[in-house]
């Protein structure tokens, strides 16, 4: 990518340096905002920006308005299903993920001291 | 154009712009626990909202049978998706998302190749770098969607998961990467449109021969990857669209799923060049050979034994693997560890980083089953309190406690950083057989003379030690 871009942008002059000013821009923010993830949230983070790509359905919804003619309105038509499928069900996938990570640190505890309290008396177990 | 004149393409472009805000909040959120399921929820806001902007494009709106057919697609492929995504078991996630990873990247790779039809069927000979970002989004995006259904149809076991190698493989690679390479020349110069379609096949082709030969434990570290190409895929798309919003969000996506792919793969305690191209396959069946050796003798024990030596210890770990997942024994665990709690026996669960089939699946699986995170410790967390731990509860978990990652430097798996319920006092392995896990490869610690074998269902053999502990 970063090779041909003095090429491209002799070429073409001021738009696509823009564009590549973003590229650059938003690598970098990727980058930093995932540097410092817990590894329990790894497969959640794979499966949210999974879906976050999704958003080429608007790329597939804006080439589908220009589309003309059997073969492009067939594969335009391919493209939104497809990008479809990857962007709802990316986000659905994630939320049913992340609905279960839930922290009940009050119930847990409060069975566990109960326990405390009245159970080692009988139990008066240490280990076997 | 004067400021005052706010334009509904301005319009657009300030949602797509807030959008990009909220994929970028969403990243951020997804990183934290607390945050993670709203800031999930945000970027479905913002694609919602940036998808219903969409609609307000003129040449959209105006075009009719177009329109059309776009909303029959997406009410098509939101009805197969929302079920899809709800109703698959949580086991089967790493292929689920394989799959709507895979199909993203296609999406790209037909945008890419339309605009290009489009450009040709008006007569316009597009410009040198259009055809740069469109040969970009055809060979990521295709790379992407057979990779992803090659990964998907290992994950789902419909061919073997085991890594994949054939005679002139190298040869093979070479000529497709070299065709490639030229076919990519001609077009720059030629601009015409057959050797992009020859191009795509070939990019086809070489997801495929990519993906075969990566099996096993690396297939997630993989799909991370292939997250990462569809990203940058989408990206391409954005260029060849001049779309901002499919730039950032493509490459927010590609950038992070870079270094996800490296925090997998450093969780292995192997680097990603080694994961894609090292002879994974060849060393696993070199050792393969060993498993299964009858001579050596184990202990087993009974569930009632192993449930007074649970109920009386001080501290158990519990280290659950994909055998606890396939056993769908999530619940039963948590009943186990309930019941000790409830005894006041100091108990939590190890999570190795890559348990289950995909870095953190292990806690997403448990998350399903109401155990608390607190209650998940990390490795390094865990492996400080091992030595101090009475019981080490292996529960369908091979390779992430097998301490010849330690010790033998041949093995597969080596360097690979382990739960070390070798230093507990007791270690009990809830195993179906003495077959070897994942990678294939023997377990030295199954002969550790503190080591007890309960053979059978992880969620039978579970159901009994909770009897058995509330009895004790």
């Amino acid at each position: 990518m970063i090779a041909y871009v003095p090429v491209l942008a002799q070429v073409s002059g001021t738009g696509i340096v823009e564009y590549l000013t973003v590229f650059v821009l938003a690598a970098f923010v990727g980058i930093e905002v995932v540097s410092k993830v817990p590894s329990i949230l790894h497969t959640p983070l794979m499966s949210g920006s999974n879906a976050i790509h999704g958003i080429v359905l608007v790329g597939a919804l804006t080439i589908m308005g220009e589309a003309h003619g059997t073969a492009q309105l067939i594969l335009g038509f391919l493209a939104v299903f497809l990008a479809t499928l990857n962007v709802v069900g990316g986000f659905v996938v994630t939320d049913r993920m992340l609905e279960m990570f839930k922290a009940k640190p009050n119930e847990r505890a409060a069975k566990a001291k109960v326990a405390d309290d009245a159970g080692p008396a009988q139990d008066g177990g240490g280990p076997a | 154009m004067l400021a005052a004149t706010f334009t509904l393409s301005d319009a657009r472009d300030l949602v797509y712009l807030l959008a990009v805000a909220g994929f970028i909040l969403a990243l951020k959120g997804l990183g934290s626990p607390r945050f993670a399921r709203r800031g999930n929820q945000l970027g479905a806001v913002a694609a919602v909202a940036a998808v219903a902007m969409t609609f307000t494009l003129p040449a959209l709106r105006h075009s009719g049978r177009n329109l059309v057919l776009a909303l029959i697609a997406m009410v098509l492929g939101a009805v197969i998706a929302v079920p899809v995504a709800r109703m698959v078991k949580m086991t089967a996630m790493p292929q689920l998302v394989a799959i709507f990873n895979g199909v993203g990247g296609g999406a790209a790779a037909l945008i890419a190749i339309i605009e290009l039809l489009h450009l040709h069927s008006i007569g316009e000979k597009p410009a040198v770098y259009v055809t740069a970002e469109v040969l970009l989004g055809v060979l990521i995006g295709s790379v992407s969607f057979s990779g992803s259904a090659i990964a998907f149809i290992k994950l789902q076991e419909l061919i073997t998961g085991r890594p994949i190698t054939y005679p002139g493989q190298q040869a093979i690679n070479a000529v497709v990467g070299v065709a490639i390479a030229a076919l990519i020349v001609v077009a720059l110069v030629t601009g015409s449109l057959t050797p992009v379609f020859i191009l795509l096949a070939l990019a086809l082709v070489l997801g495929l021969i990519f993906v075969l030969p990566i099996g096993g434990a690396d297939v997630p570290v993989l799909i991370s990857l292939l997250n990462s190409f569809t990203g940058l895929a989408v990206a391409a798309s954005g260029f060849v669209l001049d779309n901002n919003l499919l730039i950032v969000a493509g490459t927010l996506v590609g950038a992070s799923g870079i270094i996800l792919t490296r925090l997998m793969s450093s969780a292995m305690g192997r680097s990603l060049p080694n994961i894609l191209f090292s002879a994974f396959g060849a060393v696993i069946t070199a050792t393969g050979g060993e498993e299964g050796d009858a001579s050596r003798s184990v202990r087993t024990g009974t569930a009632e034994d192993v449930g007074v030596l649970l109920a009386y210890a001080r501290k158990v770990v519990i280290i659950p693997g994909y055998g606890l997942a396939v056993a769908q024994a999530q619940h039963t665990v948590r009943e186990l560890a309930d019941a000790l709690a409830a005894r006041g026996v100091d108990v939590f669960f190890a999570i190795h980083p890559v348990a289950g089939r995909m870095p953190g699946h292990m806690n997403v699986l448990l998350a399903e089953a109401n155990v608390p995170y607190d209650d998940l410790k990390e490795m390094d967390e865990a492996n400080a309190e091992m030595s101090t731990a009475d019981v080490a509860l292996v529960v369908g978990a091979n390779d992430t406690v097998n301490p010849a990652a330690k010790t033998t430097p041949g093995s597969p798996i080596f360097g690979m950083p382990i739960i070390n319920a070798d230093e507990a006092e007791n270690i009990i392995f809830l195993k179906r057989s003495m077959r070897p896990g994942f990678a294939g490869i023997d377990n030295e610690l199954l002969y550790d003379p503190k080591t007890t074998l309960l053979f059978g269902d992880a969620k039978d053999t579970l159901q009994k030690l909770v009897a058995a502990v509330k009895e004790a």
